[in-house]
């Protein structure tokens, strides 16, 4: 058997609210917030990057699954925002856990579904028994377009997840993927911002994606909606994962405990699996849990676990998401929010 | 700060890795190659803790090349747990509301790149201990 057996997670303390990004383009705050579920979103300190969150949250997770980093033979970072574009963010998380030289380490790109392909790899070479634990992160700090729809959700987050195959705090009882070649979003090498296809975004790419991963899984494992106590899908924003959930028969106490986008925004790689760790919070011993990724171009994973005794016992050994969405929050304005995100251009 | 000396100070700067001295306990950050206390050359390497109570700071509003955008920022003497006093930026704060004996603990961080296309040098900040 393999699975979870620590996670951690890393949110920025600085938000900036709906209000304060329409306020500047003359937008309609309102409706941002009812269209999209989303209030407001969190906002990377200029000292934070991709590499930092995802050390950051590595961290909670080596604490919580208690083991020496030198035993992590392979760390994966998925991410659309590392920091170099040749150089990989992998090795600087490594190195900051003291888990090098002995370590496979790779960075992976799949728009907002890179940290659950992670997830994936780092299962898979446990269970193929290559490696002691795996280390699986998704982190982003990913930027809008000034005044695009995507600059009210653009989050920065992570969360990493260490698989093994003994002290499991979450059994992996199934996984399944859906993916096809779809152009709704991308981002050119050298272009700053990425571009999308409008409302191709919706029912071609995040919908079919989804409901094709949850359908096969769901098939796979000859499991109905109502089997399952906790679903996360991807958070885009906070309305397309209750929509999913809806559509494909789950009610709003399975999807209430891992949407984290109305007051985090979108996080990108570290989205769902975000949602996964808030949802980890609050499991009870053999609760089951199902994570549905989706990431443009694109392609959606979809994974099953079972909650084990061992969870209670660590959660509370870090911090929980919760905390770090809700607490000492320090809210900035547009201005700050530009600085901090590098939009205004400075003499070199 | 050039690539080689950044890439030296790896082990300090990523992990707050100090040397204990192994004769009378002492420890040493950055390490030494000879003890202050008593002499001895021997050490075993210990990672810090990077929790501690702010013993003393200042803010800094000028600030030198490659950190001006961060301005006003404070940089702080920390007296770790384990004992010793180690210096650097407290973030994630207003400075003008720190005061002497806070706790704070460390995260990671970008300390500064050699401009746009140049290297990312990352280590150790402290910032205020929320229980986050
Ligand atoms: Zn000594």
């Amino acid at each position: 058997m393999v699975g979870i057996v620590g996670y951690g997670t890393h949110i920025p303390r600085y938000r900036i609210k709906v209000e304060e990004i329409a306020k500047v383009w003359g937008a309609d705050a309102p409706s941002y917030k009812k269209g999209l579920n989303l209030n407001e979103k969190s906002v990377p300190a200029p000292d934070e990057d991709c590499a930092t969150l995802a050390v950051n949250a590595a961290r909670n997770a080596v604490r919580r699954a208690g083991i020496d980093p030198q035993d992590i033979g392979a760390v994966y970072v998925g991410s659309e925002s590392h920091p170099y574009a040749v150089k990989p963010t992998g090795t600087i998380v490594s190195e900051a856990l003291g888990a090098c030289p002995y370590v496979h380490t790779a960075d992976l790109e799949f728009a907002c579904k890179a940290g659950t392909e992670g997830l994936f790899i780092a299962l898979s070479l446990v269970k193929a028994g290559e490696v002691t634990y795996a280390l699986a992160i998704g982190a982003d700090t990913s930027q809008g377009a000034p005044g695009d729809a995507l600059e009210y959700s653009a989050a920065a987050g992570a969360a990493a997840f260490i698989t093994g195959s003994n002290n499991l705090l979450a059994e992996l009882v199934d996984t399944h993927c859906y993916m096809t070649d779809t152009p709704d979003f991308w981002r050119r090498e050298h272009a700053y911002y990425p571009e999308h296809g409008g409302r191709f975004t919706g029912e071609p790419a995040y919908e079919k994606h989804v409901h094709g991963a949850t359908n096969a899984i769901l098939k796979k494992t000859k499991m109905k909606p109502e089997d399952l106590d906790y679903v996360i899908f991807h958070q885009p924003n906070g309305k397309f994962p209750v929509n999913a959930a809806k559509k494909l028969g789950f009610k709003e106490p399975q999807y209430r405990h891992g949407l984290l986008a109305p007051t985090l925004g979108n996080t990108y790689s570290g989205s769902s699996p975000m949602g996964l760790a808030a949802t980890l919070d609050e499991a009870k011993p053999g609760d089951l849990i199902m994570l549905v990724s989706y990431g443009s171009g694109s392609g959606s994973d979809a994974f099953i676990f079972r909650a084990t005794e061992r969870l209670q016992q660590v959660r509370d050994i870090v911090p929980r998401v919760r905390k770090q969405l809700d607490e000492h929050k320090i809210y900035v304005e547009y201005g700050t929010y530009a600085k901090f995100r590098r939009k205004i251009l400075k003499p070199e | 700060m050039k690539v080689p000396r950044h890439w030296r100070e790896t082990p300090r700067r990523y992990r707050m890795e100090a040397g204990k001295c192994k004769k009378c306990g002492s420890i040493h950050f950055p390490a030494r190659l000879v003890c202050t206390e008593c002499g001895t050359k021997e050490f075993e390497t210990v990672r810090l803790s990077g929790k501690g109570e702010l013993a003393s700071y200042t803010v800094i509003r000028v600030a030198p090349t490659g950190f001006s955008d961060l301005a006003p920022y404070a940089i702080g003497i920390v007296k770790l747990d384990e004992g010793i006093r180690v210096m650097g930026q407290v973030a994630d704060c207003d400075p003008e509301t720190l005061k002497i004996g806070d706790r704070v603990t460390t995260q990671f961080r970008r300390i500064n790149e050699e401009g746009k296309t140049g290297m990312i040098m990352y280590g150790y900040k402290f910032v205020p201990d929320l229980g986050l």
